[in-house]
């Protein structure tokens, strides 16, 4: 019996609690993506990158207030710097949309000229901020580290096992939910949101319906620059923040919106969980694990690891290829881009 | 840039046959004129390591001007075909390592049956069952066992193969041939990945290619970095045979010290015996540095030239003809009976292939194969700068694109260096502001190329030598001129 829970916690540990966390992550970047692909109609390739802009202008206000010696102590002082960076991004957003998009979206350039201008405001922003910031490592977590240490677990249980959970993880799952409430009432309950959904379902009959585009646009913008800030931060809070890494997020975020479905909000929720675990389960190693289960003569010698942790990559591309295979429109039926 | 009316490709000034070319050699002069500013103001030899760059970054952003420019598709995984053009360099040109093929070769090949097998397996099941849960069943089950096959026999053979002489080999090593033969290696790599990636993303809409490609590098970046066996990963291949003289041996050849003795002569002769030899010494070390790089220069221009000699023709024949019925719209191509998904999967390989040579062709130059040194940002996105700046669609136009944005990206940072050293000048050497802008400086590039990526495409969408569109029986000027 004590085998089995000693299993249970260690599965938790490493993949269950990591993985929920990253899965919220995923799933608020592809909810960005696939806001601006359901409205705008083009996969943005600057999401990535916006998400470092966005945790790049919290940083710096997180680092002011720590030097003015603001806290709030249990809980990270990049909360309080938060609405700042979303402020930054969302001028940034506003930005772009104005110089780059805007005309294209007046010239009716197809899909593929939008995506090559988003390489460009990628490549800008990305610039910007290695620029600001630099391209190193950078750490800005504070206040109190662990909601649950594994050695306090290990003393209330008996267990031999320990179960950590960070309070970035927490906070990270906590945020994911409550936003995920939020936009949810938006869309469905705000006349905005309406406006929001009608002009993604069908453009000409919005326009007939005397909705305002530009008013629709700008609210995507703000509410994917908003998305991409708080994903920036939590994952930054919770990894560390690197301009390259979220660079290189850009794909599986991709990979959750497509494989939920790219336009369906729901499905980049569910797309960001399924890759992450995906990702989590495939490259964590079962030895311990097995070892806890299986009698004696049955134990494993190797790692029992499917994929070793550099392919993470190679995770999200492949579950990508099945549901491009499989079912194009993703899981919620999306549409076949 | 000041041209708007280049946009339209042929308003006005098509009728002139000139213009194009003029354009093109204008062009080609300013860039021919600002290599000379750099090889009199900086050095020759930087002058001429900025050549054979621009020349391996001309033939890439000639592979993706085939795909983007003739075909319309949206490749952002450049990076892996070029990448692996690089292990071809490593497989065709390292000497074999015997003791590693003796220590895990066997049961490295029995896992490539393995593999080999479980494709064919599957492969059988989805062509002969009909469509449901029991055919997936029996694919789940015959590719998870082919897997167990496989990691039984690759598990050892990996590690047999790390444990030879790891400091040095721990790799199989190559064919040991001349390493001229990788780039046409390089290609074949290339045309099989995009073979691949063809299957799966290109009969779906232009976005998921994108979003498949970007994939795919990733992950042949991850193999590689992973792979030890192969190409000893992170712990890079160097030492890479040369198709050219080694400096050190121009250096003591006897015909090579006489040519350089002969053209300074005259500066020679001024000076005393001991000082004129020391001189000469000096002369003969820079002229072989000079030297070697001419000849990759030759080399690259070589190839450079025979991609485009038969990129221009193929744009022109019916085939390029065709292509680009089908990238301007593909349902009219369709109902005249083209074969999309086939063509567009044709002209995917063949631009990937000229880019995989690319690829060996600049692992041949840098002497090594460092997985490590392949980011997107130089490899993929950069590429793309140059075919829309330098003209997509354009054979000539994605050349001088690829010198045009080699040069900028590789002369801004020391004018990035200076502008800012200058700006802040006024601030005390220590200020952290001004240590600050000075050691990110180096970023400005990555902005820099953003900016002119959407400046070009706003204002002169044709980039800056636009594609040429030949109608058969255009109006003469002086009767279109009412019309206007």
């Amino acid at each position: 019996m004590a085998d089995l829970l000693n299993a249970l916690v260690l599965f938790a540990n490493f993949v269950l609690i990591p993985g929920l966390s990253y899965g919220a992550q995923l799933a608020l970047g592809a909810l960005g993506v696939t806001l601006v692909y359901g409205v705008l109609r083009f996969s943005n390739f600057a999401h990535g990158d916006t998400m470092a802009f966005g945790a790049m202008a919290t940083i710096l206000v997180t680092w002011w207030l720590q030097a003015r010696g603001f806290h709030i102590h249990p809980l990270p002082t990049a909360l309080l710097g938060l609405p700042f960076g979303i402020a930054a991004t969302v001028l940034l957003c506003m930005l772009v949309e104005r110089t780059v998009y805007r005309y294209y979206r007046h010239k009716k350039s197809p899909p593929l000229v939008f995506m090559i201008a988003s390489v460009g405001v990628m490549l800008i922003i990305n610039g910007v901020v290695r620029f600001v910031i630099g391209a190193d490592d950078r750490q800005f977590a504070d206040g109190q580290r662990f909601l649950i240490k594994a050695r306090d677990f290990k003393q209330a249980t008996g267990l031999s096992e320990g179960l950590s959970l960070k309070v970035s993880q927490g906070l990270t799952i906590v945020i994911a939910i409550l936003l995920v409430i939020a936009l949810f009432w938006f869309l469905q309950k705000t006349r905005s949101g309406k406006a929001m959904r009608a002009f993604s379902d069908n453009e000409e009959l919005a326009l007939l319906s005397g909705i305002d585009p530009l008013r629709v646009v700008r609210m995507t913008w703000i509410l994917a620059a908003a998305l991409a800030t708080i994903a920036g931060t939590l994952y930054g809070l919770d990894k560390s923040f690197k301009p390259f890494t979220y660079h290189q997020l850009l794909l599986p975020i991709f990979a959750a919106a497509i494989v939920g479905g790219i336009g369906k909000p729901h499905g980049a929720i569910a797309g960001g969980f399924v890759i992450a675990f995906s990702e989590v389960t495939i490259t964590y190693a079962y030895k311990k694990f097995l070892i806890y289960l299986l009698p004696a003569a049955w134990q494993p010698h190797g790692l029992v690891q499917l994929l070793s942790t550099d392919y993470k990559f190679a995770v999200s591309f492949i579950i990508l290829v099945i549901v491009l295979l499989a079912c194009p429109t993703g899981i919620f039926r999306g549409r076949v881009l | 840039m000041s041209q708007p009316q280049i946009q339209s490709g042929q308003s006005g000034q098509s009728g002139q046959p000139m213009q194009p070319m003029l354009r093109a050699s204008l062009a080609f002069a300013v860039i021919a004129a600002l290599l000379l500013l750099v090889g009199i103001g900086q050095s020759w030899s930087f002058a001429l390591a900025i050549v054979n760059l621009c020349l391996i970054s001309a033939i890439m952003a000639l592979g993706v001007n085939i795909q983007w420019g003739f075909g319309g598709l949206f490749n952002v995984g450049i990076m892996g075909f070029a990448a692996l053009g690089g292990v071809a360099a490593v497989l065709v040109s390292k000497p074999p390592v015997v003791a590693a093929w003796a220590a895990g070769g066997v049961n490295l090949l029995l896992a490539a049956v393995c593999c080999a097998v479980t494709i064919a397996l599957a492969t059988l099941l989805y062509r002969r069952m009909r469509k449901g849960n029991a055919r997936l069943l029996c694919m789940t089950a015959v590719i998870g066992l082919g897997v167990l096959a496989m990691r039984y026999f690759y598990t050892p053979a990996v590690g047999a193969i790390e444990a030879v002489q790891p400091s040095q080999y721990g790799y199989l090593g190559g064919l040991g041939l001349p390493i001229i033969f990788s780039w046409a290696v390089g290609g074949l790599f290339a045309a099989a990945a995009a073979w691949v990636v063809g299957r799966v993303a290109l009969g779906l809409r232009a976005d998921y290619l994108a979003i498949a490609t970007l994939g795919i590098a990733e992950i042949i970046i991850a193999f590689l970095k992973n792979e030890d066996w192969l190409t000893r990963g992170v712990k890079n291949v160097t030492g890479l045979p040369r198709p050219v003289p080694y400096e050190i041996d121009l250096q003591q050849t006897p015909w090579f010290i006489h040519w350089v003795q002969q053209r300074n002569a005259a500066e020679l002769s001024e000076l005393s015996p001991e000082a004129s030899g020391e001189a000469l010494r000096a002369l003969v070390v820079e002229a072989s540095s000079l030297f070697v790089k001419l000849c990759y220069s030759g080399l690259f221009a070589a190839v450079l030239a025979v991609i485009l000699a038969l990129s221009i023709t193929a744009l022109n024949s019916p085939w390029g003809r065709m292509m680009r019925a089908i990238r301007d719209n593909h349902i009219a191509a369709n109902c005249m009976g083209k074969h999309i998904t086939a063509r567009h999967r044709q002209v995917f390989i063949l631009g990937s292939a000229v880019v995989g040579i690319a690829g060996a062709m600049l692992t041949t130059l840098d002497g090594q194969f460092t997985p490590g040194t392949y980011n997107p940002l130089r490899f993929t996105f950069l590429i793309w700068v140059m075919v829309i700046v330098g003209g997509s669609g354009n054979n000539l136009g994605a050349v001088l694109g690829g010198f045009l944005v080699w040069f900028v990206w590789i002369e801004v940072e020391p004018a990035g260096l200076w502008l800012v050293d200058n700006a802040t000048a006024w601030l005390h050497a220590q200020h952290p502001v001004r240590v600050h802008l000075l050691a990110s400086a180096q970023y400005m590039r990555l902005l820099l190329m953003g900016l002119v990526l959407l400046l070009v495409m706003r204002f002169s969408p044709g980039g800056i030598l636009p594609e040429v569109v030949r109608r058969r029986q255009a109006p003469a000027p002086a009767e279109r001129k009412p019309a206007e």
